[in-house]
């Protein structure tokens, strides 16, 4: 405080942009911070009770933003009205398909990719999540689904900024993009650790042969754990559209790829396994790559955040919150 | 425990099978291989005499900048069944055959080697991003088979070689002409800031030039800011860009960016006019909404300019495909227009006499302008400045090059 006022005279102008540009870095980061920590929640949680990585899960993003195209597009129609005459329930209605179509999605891949082989090498399972990945991206680029092409996506949220304080703007859709995530963060933590199926999901991660003694369905405790990370991925797919409404790339784009694997690095970072570890691990990345961007230099994005990787995986190999666990022989 | 071993390996053997296939494919398609070291196989003109004359057109007929590519291949189609209506070339018919690059560049040199030594093309007409025609392009020097590109601006595109041309005006040019509408109505703009795909050829030889001619011209330039392909969130730099308050941005990159780019300027409340090159030229601009709304570009043709052969062309393309052709429709129709006229000059269809042809070419009469070919092989022409309001273009000014 005492050296910002002894400061402020001298260079006041410079200073207050520099506040400008810091303030308006940690909101874009946190922003999209969250949508990386929504996805990762998805590779964590599954991570958790089955031991293997879901590289078809953020196919299941990308799904749910293109799910978000069909619904406001082929469907509704929305694309076709005038921006400011967008029904109120049009986002909250393309967001819950979404999520249902997505959790539909999750829930058929567990039960017909993954499960067969729950009981295999877990080299098997992971060829398999690579096929699955694959098997989405294609089939969605195929025209009767989204086509080969880029597509663009009427914004259904409010257009206008909600706050502009000293230079700093915060786009509704920003605001919303957080808030949205925040909220289903705390819906998950709740479900989580307040209700009878969090503590069985729980159970199961912690040791499934035990869990199955004391009763605990697993293969349910399993498909729901699916349903929930798809639902959460799709979720995360409608709000990075709303975000970026004017390029949906096509299924099989290289970009995806990387928000993927930059998803999949935030859960890694935060530990995998561990829920909270997803979230922070996410905000996390998101804030590295946009200081990284702003100012360091703005084509090494990618590289910050694999550099974090590396750095964590040093020195604190199970992450930042994650416990390491002896391997049993 | 045997069967799952058993099923595994089988599933590993089969993943290393299919790798391999693949692999094995892809390298009898590489330039690289032993197809080119043997030189004259693919120098034999196209099919055999008395047969259709072959064209080949590389283009990203699918992938982020499909709508090029369509366009593109509409353009090379419609000059080659208006073409083969007069009689095609020494009363042979043409084919254009196309080829889908996905939008990539190592695709591009799949897809000529595949065009030159399978289908025998006697020429080969693409692309529109200038690396791709790079790629493309040192394939078809390599091999001896004449290249156009319809509208690839970068200088090292022609400078291939003999055997690659363009129908289009370069970077340079183009730098001088949005550097010279920046400084001048209606924009009067004293300082840009740029926003460029450090990534991409394009980006960065069109960034350097308007710098170069903006600041001879008296302007100054606040800030440049970089990119990487594949980007979607600009903010970073966009936030850098508004505290310079520039009087313009300009932003010399790829459609499916610039949407990208306006709205999130939009939504910093970033209100300056935005202006780019030719890149920006898509029907897929309207995905912006209204945030491109005051926004200009330079490019080849605009569809309501006022010229006979821009209105006949306008209406034989909306007749041919009910939509307004774009900048990439116009420079393709020419491309195959001027490659044609070529072959009727041409004294054999022999690569080194048909790029002997092409060379020749003088006031020949295109869409976008009367192209000349020039000693670096490139298209001496003016160019249009563009103004996007509610997603569609409007012709604003012409700027020709400075003598």
């Amino acid at each position: 405080m005492v050296c910002a006022a002894l400061l402020a005279p001298r260079r006041s102008v410079r200073s207050s942009d520099d506040v400008t540009k810091l303030i308006q870095t940690l909101l874009d980061g946190f922003a999209v911070g969250g949508l990386y920590a929504l996805i990762a929640l998805g590779y964590t949680m599954v991570y958790g009770i089955l031991k293997f990585i879901n590289f078809a899960h953020s196919d299941v993003f990308v799904l749910g933003a293109w799910i978000s195209w069909v619904v406001t597009v082929r469907l509704l129609r929305l694309d076709a009205l005038p921006a400011d005459a967008t029904p109120w329930w049009a986002a909250p209605v393309v967001i819950l398909t979404a999520m249902v179509v997505c959790g539909l999605t999750g829930f058929i891949i567990e039960r017909f990719a993954y499960r067969p082989l729950r009981n295999a090498p877990r080299l098997n399972v992971l060829i398999t999540a690579i096929g699955v990945s694959l098997l989405l991206q294609n089939t969605g680029q195929l025209r009767v689904f989204f086509g080969p092409y880029p597509k663009a996506v009427p914004v259904l949220l409010p257009n206008q900024t909600v706050g502009s304080v000293a230079g700093v703007n915060l786009p509704a859709v920003d605001a919303i993009v957080i808030g949205v995530t925040i909220l289903l963060m705390l819906a998950l933590e709740a479900l989580i650790f307040r209700t009878k199926l969090g503590r069985a999901m729980r159970a199961v991660s912690f040791n499934t042969q035990t869990a199955a003694l004391m009763g605990i369905h697993v293969d349910r405790v399993i498909s729901f754990t699916f349903v929930l990370g798809s639902a959460l991925a799709a979720a995360a797919g409608f709000l990075f559209v709303m975000k970026y409404p004017a390029g949906l790339k096509q299924p099989a784009d290289a970009a995806w790829v990387m928000l993927g694997l930059k998803a999949f690095v935030a859960a890694v970072v935060g530990g995998i396994g561990n829920v909270r570890g997803a979230m922070l691990g996410g905000i996390l990345i998101g804030l590295l790559e946009f200081f990284g961007v702003a100012y360091l230099e703005p084509l090494y994005r990618d590289v910050y955040v694999f550099s974090l990787l590396i750095l964590v995986l040093l020195f604190r190999p199970a992450g930042l919150l994650g416990r390491a666990v002896a391997e049993k022989v | 425990m045997k069967r799952c071993f058993a099923r595994g390996l089988s599933l590993t053997l089969a993943a290393v099978a299919w790798l391999s296939l693949s692999y094995g494919c892809g390298r009898q398609d590489t330039p690289g291989g032993t197809q080119s070291s043997s030189g004259a196989v693919a120098t034999q003109p196209a099919a055999a005499p008395g047969g259709p004359v072959r064209i080949g057109h590389f283009a990203s007929m699918t992938g982020s900048e499909a709508t090029w590519g369509v366009s593109t291949d509409a353009g090379v189609r419609m000059a080659v069944k208006e073409e083969n209506a007069k009689g095609g070339v020494n009363g042979r018919p043409l084919e254009v055959i196309t080829y889908d690059n996905q939008g990539r560049a190592q695709e591009s040199a799949t897809a000529v080697t595949r065009l030159i030594t399978q289908d025998k093309v006697a020429a080969v007409l693409g692309e529109v991003a200038s690396s791709r025609s790079i790629a493309g392009g040192q394939v078809a020097q390599r091999f001896g088979v004449p290249m156009i590109s319809p509208s690839s601006t970068n200088p090292k595109v022609t400078d291939i070689g003999d055997m690659v041309f363009r129908v289009c005006f370069i970077d340079p040019f183009q730098g001088y002409v949005c550097a010279k509408f920046a400084r001048g109505e209606p924009l009067n703009a004293q300082k840009a800031a740029t926003l460029f795909n450090r990534a991409q050829i394009y980006s960065t030889g069109l960034n350097d030039t308007f710098k170069k001619h903006f600041t001879e011209m008296g302007g100054t330039i606040t800030t440049e800011q970089a990119y990487a392909d594949g980007d979607t969130d600009y903010s970073a730099q966009l936030t850098n860009i508004r505290a310079t308050a520039p009087d313009v941005i300009f932003i010399p990159g790829y459609y499916t960016e610039v949407v990208n780019i306006a709205v999130q300027a939009r939504r910093l409340g970033l209100t300056v006019p935005l202006l780019g090159g030719d890149g920006w030229d898509a029907e897929d601009l309207k995905n912006a909404g209204s945030a491109l709304d005051g926004a200009y570009f330079c490019n080849h043709y605009s569809h309501d300019e006022d010229r006979p052969a821009v209105r006949e062309f306008v209406a034989k393309y909306q007749e041919e495909y009910r939509r307004i052709p774009d900048g990439m429709a116009a420079t393709g129709y020419d491309s195959a227009k001027l490659l044609i006229d070529a072959m009727r000059r041409a004294s054999s269809l022999a690569g080194k006499d048909l790029a002997a042809a092409i060379a020749a070419t003088k006031d020949f009469p295109g869409v976008t302008g009367v192209i000349t070919i020039d000693a670096q092989r490139n298209a001496r022409k003016p160019a249009v400045i563009l103004r996007v309001e509610g997603g569609k273009t409007y012709y604003t000014t012409t700027i020709a090059p400075p003598d």
